[in-house]
């Protein structure tokens, strides 16, 4: 059953279903902003930035806890029901997500403020930015299945974060050479790596939220397969 | 590593044993009470109950819900045949209780009231004594040995969960009780007799929340020896205490299911529509 477009009885009630799933995408629109400038911060060494990111964590923690307190308003006083219950417990769990990216994006901003006092290297930190876009695009996408409630682009999601993966793991096998052929970039090559490590934990955070949404719409609990079972799972009516 | 395991979670007072919920429900393990096949029923020209199939299962608690005039009670006075009591009802399809149509002639309807007990919304205890109000019963079909009576009566009390409250006082009046322990002592009265089938329609909706709580407690303890069918506009109640749900709209059977499925992800958008309280 998809999530239901038609009204509700209780105009308040249908206000308030529409207002979490509003500071939701704020949220999101927040963290991806976060996200973007920290990996910024950490490409051109902008410092300044970087503080701008970690201070701006404060504002996603905050809209985590409202967030978090309406929905459990709504729980209290609502007892929803059907794809309303799916909607406010999958909000829920796509905030705490949302708030780790948050998190994420702060420890690369860390990185990247300890970066900027280093000698750059000569590429630039090309891998990691080239990184940072697959994530930010990732992470773009999860938002929009979100507002649109879209299952496949959900799916889409899940996908992408199995080529994020993959990046992540020849990126440290990279760095792990830089290492070892000159061991003076070791304390330059470890921040790199938690940055690297930080956008991996990123795409995990987007996929466990696009399969959120393919639970809040669909109502089938899909965590924990593997993309093929997934996709059985939502196609199939399993 | 196990056993450390289990030391820790003893010494931390868990029991994982008794957390596991158990397997799912599922229709296909369960035992039929109640058959009913291509059923209709008719007010003189209304049709009040359209082509219903449905397999109300033993030992398990199947409620009804679905807007008023959806047919829910009607459906349900068709289980103990109090339709019967209404001129110009006509009845098609089979009713199957234990395998046996309810509505043959050759079925004495007192021996099935017997079978199938029922509860209406509001309580309606006699004007006698406690004691007799649930003795009543038994001295209809001719017990009157005292020993046998006093027995059963408080059987019947304590399977109510009324018999801490009345145990001093069984020879005062049924009505100086409160709204909720009248309706248990109802309760009572209707298990002294032994049915196999408990009908309840609204049994908690004149009840203030705690005495509601006592009731819907009370079902889950009688589900282990009756089967039980329940009609309630509180779909919290129905998403409480019932195992199975079924979901009635306009005369039809809309959604028939696992309790857990159909108010977490009901298959029907009517039922959807109905459960989340919007417009149909």
């Amino acid at each position: 059953m998809a999530t239901n477009q038609s009204q509700h009885i209780s105009q308040q009630f249908e206000k308030e279903l529409q207002d979490i799933r509003s500071r939701v995408l704020a949220m999101g629109g927040m963290v991806e902003k976060q996200v973007s400038e920290a990996m910024e911060a950490l490409v051109t060494g902008d410092a300044d930035l970087a503080r701008q990111v970690i201070s701006g964590d404060e504002e996603v923690n905050k809209l985590d806890v409202s967030i978090d307190e309406e929905c459990i308003q709504i729980i209290a006083l609502r007892q929803p029901t059907a794809s309303d219950l799916r909607l406010v417990t999958g909000i829920l769990k796509t905030i705490t997500d949302l708030e780790r990216i948050g998190d994420e994006a702060a420890r690369i901003a860390r990185m990247a403020l300890n970066l900027a006092e280093k000698d750059r290297p000569k590429k630039n930190y090309r891998e990691l930015h080239a990184l940072g876009q697959h994530v930010s695009g990732m992470l773009h996408n999860t938002l929009d299945a979100f507002a649109r409630f879209d299952v496949d682009a959900a799916l889409q999601v899940a996908h992408e974060d199995r080529q994020v993966d993959a990046e992540y793991e020849s990126i440290m096998r990279q760095l792990m050479t830089y290492m070892m052929e000159d061991p003076r970039t070791i304390s330059r090559v470890i921040d790199m790596m938690w940055s690297a490590r930080s956008l991996e934990r990123i795409g995990d955070h987007s996929r466990n939220v696009s399969e959120h949404i393919i639970y809040l719409v669909e109502g089938k609990d899909v965590r924990h397969l593997t993309v093929e079972k997934m996709e059985k799972v939502v196609k199939g009516g399993e | 590593m196990e056993a450390v395991n289990q030391q820790k979670n003893a010494a931390r007072g868990i029991d994982i044993e008794s957390m596991n919920r158990g397997p799912k429900l599922n229709m296909a393990d369960e035992k039929t009470c109640i058959e009913i096949k291509d059923f209709n029923l008719f007010y003189g020209d209304a049709q009040a109950l359209k082509d219903i199939n449905l397999t109300i299962p033993r030992h398990r608690v199947t409620a009804f819900i679905g807007p008023s005039g959806c047919g829910k009670s009607t459906f349900l006075r068709c289980f103990n045949r109090m339709n019967d009591l209404i001129d110009n009802v006509n009845i098609q399809g089979q009713l199957l209780l234990d395998g046996e149509e309810l509505n043959s002639p050759a079925v004495n309807v007192s021996d099935l009231r017997r079978k199938v007990g029922m509860v209406f919304q509001k309580p309606n205890p006699f004007p006698k004594t406690i004691y007799e109000n649930v003795a009543y019963g038994l001295r209809l079909q001719g017990v009157n040995d005292r020993q046998t009576l006093d027995k059963v009566v408080e059987k019947s009390l304590k399977g109510a969960a009324l018999w801490d409250e009345v145990k001093d006082r069984l020879q005062s009046s049924a009505m100086g009780l409160s709204g909720g322990q009248q309706q248990r002592l109802v309760i009572a009265r209707a298990i002294a007799i032994e049915p196999e089938v408990l009908l309840l329609d609204e049994p908690a909706s004149a009840l203030d929340p705690l005495s509601t709580l006592k009731i819907e407690e009370l079902i889950y303890e009688l589900k282990e020896k009756y089967t039980i069918v329940i009609v309630t506009h509180n779909m919290q109640q129905a998403a409480r205490v019932s195992d199975y749900t079924a979901f009635m709209y306009m005369g039809e059977l809309i959604e028939f299911g696992a309790t857990d499925e159909l108010f977490t992800n009901p298959g029907k958008k009517q039922t959807e529509d109905y459960i989340t309280g919007r417009y149909g």
